[in-house]
């Protein structure tokens, strides 16, 4: 089945074209009539999406739009008030056990990098495999190793999180959650709190990731990286979901009215 | 003045009663009090309630009122304590509990909301959240505090003596009987009540700038 936005505003949504590829896979994040308010505000309205495994799913919108919220509503750091959230086919746990379970099969990498201020950045790699999967120490440090060594700060593995560069500390964060050997990773504006010039460190990392079959969802406001790396890019607007397409045809022919206006401010310098 | 040396090992007698009140409360305080500022926090919000109400209710409540409530209204509920040193490091420790939350919860509240975000979302639980990245961080900014809630120990041990445990107040009140009222008695007790809280204090300020110097 096709995933479909709450209420597309404008267009037809009947004369979508099916995703590039892998439009038979299974669905790996399930997410319907997801509601969320922040007091009297309405983040997400009745908000449908299915991200499948191993596609590449980038969110877009203006900011207030509620993307970093679905981002964070897919592990739960925000309750819904009401609809269903399922990952891998099992809906996601209240508070408890299960949910820390669950959420150790879903990475996550964030704006503000939030590496463990106090911890190496080795243990900040080695905390999750250690604490939360049981693996001794030493395998854990073999696989951190590995993984930084992969997003290329191996280097810096006996650094504090602060003597680091911002990029760095980013590339870590993924690391962190390539560690937990995740279903999905989550990147909420992964690039946004980064100066110019390490923005592609970054995001070069996350292409190599989404050519490796990562499943990722990825809320940025980074259009080349849509461009490279997503096989559909949703476009929110005030808590629904406006508009999902094939990057190539959200860039070039957006359908709805509120894309193209969006569209028309980011693109033009 | 020389009260002082003449009864120096009363004194000591006092001062070793006093030293083991603040060193056993302080002891049951911080580990009540670690526990109910995590409870502060915890993500269900009976917990949380239960802990803001341990909080309100002995913080609030004269340290005298404890005692009595222990020596005279417990036992009409069938809990019956002896009345001594046991008691007093219970009232005590069950009372500062109330403080050291505080300083704690401050200190839990100035570490960043995203260092228990990404805890949370690398799957860690609730307890494993605040043992491996919270409270670690939370420690820095909670000694001073903690440093202050611990001298104002010292010196609520005092309340002891009213209610039969002979610490250094004790003595103070006995050697003054005894002695017809000298003077030199009462500074003899400051003075044995010094020892422990001035080197508290300079560990405190000591302390202090460590901290500054690590950030």
């Amino acid at each position: 089945m096709r995933p479909t936005g709450g209420h597309p505003a404008g267009s037809a949504p009947e004369d979508r074209p099916a995703p590039r590829d892998g439009a038979d896979a299974p669905a790996l994040v399930t997410l319907s009539g997801v509601n969320k308010h922040f007091g009297h505000l309405h983040v997400l309205r009745d908000v449908d999406l299915e991200v499948r495994r191993g596609e590449v799913v980038v969110v877009i919108g203006p900011s207030g739009s509620g993307k970093s919220t679905l981002c964070r509503v897919i592990n739960r750091l925000e309750p819904v008030d009401s609809g269903t959230v399922a990952v891998d086919g099992v809906p996601v746990p209240a508070e408890g056990r299960a949910l820390a379970r669950l959420r150790a099969d879903i990475g996550m990498v964030f704006q503000s990098f939030n590496l463990f201020a106090h911890r190496t950045v080795l243990d900040n790699v080695t905390l999750e495999p250690i604490k939360a999967k049981g693996m001794r120490r030493a395998e854990a440090n073999e696989l951190a190793m590995s993984l930084l060594d992969r997003v290329g700060v191996a280097d810096q593995a006996h650094k504090l999180p602060a003597q680091l560069s911002g990029g760095q500390q980013q590339r870590v964060a993924i690391a962190r959650a390539l560690a937990m050997r995740p279903k999905v990773i989550l990147f909420d504006e992964p690039t946004s709190a980064l100066d110019p010039e390490m923005i592609n460190e970054v995001l070069d990392v996350m292409v190599a990731l989404a050519r490796d079959g990562m499943t990722m969802v990825v809320v940025t406001h980074e259009m080349g990286f849509a461009r490279r790396a997503a096989d559909r890019v949703v476009f929110m607007d005030a808590g629904r979901i406006v508009e999902e397409a094939p990057p190539e045809e959200f860039f070039t022919a957006p359908r709805s009215e509120r894309a193209r206006d969006f569209l028309s401010k980011i693109l033009t310098h | 003045m020389g009260v002082i040396f003449d009864n120096a090992s009363t004194y000591v007698d006092g001062f070793v009663v006093t030293l083991r009140l603040t060193a056993y409360a302080g002891a049951l305080a911080l580990v009540l009090g670690v526990i109910v500022a995590g409870l502060r926090v915890a993500p269900l919000r009976s917990l949380r309630l239960f802990a803001a109400a341990w909080v309100e209710v002995l913080r609030n409540t004269p340290l005298t009122l404890v005692f009595f409530f222990m020596v005279l209204v417990a036992p009409q509920f069938g809990i019956l304590l002896p009345l001594g040193f046991w008691t007093a490091v219970l009232c005590l420790g069950l009372y500062t509990s109330a403080f050291v939350a505080e300083a704690v919860r401050s200190g839990i509240n100035g570490v960043g909301v995203g260092q228990a975000e990404a805890a949370r979302s690398i799957g860690l639980t609730f307890g494993q959240t605040l043992r491996e990245v919270v409270l670690p961080q939370a420690v820095r900014s909670t000694i001073p505090p903690l440093i202050n809630v611990l001298i104002a120990l010292t010196k609520n041990t005092s309340v002891a003596a009213g209610f039969a445990t002979v610490e250094l107040i004790g003595v103070g009140r006995r050697l003054s009987t005894a002695n017809a009222g000298d003077p030199w008695v009462l500074v003899g007790v400051a003075a044995f009540y010094l020892v422990i809280t001035i080197p508290a204090g300079l560990l405190a300020s000591a302390l202090e700038r460590r901290v500054a110097f690590a950030r």
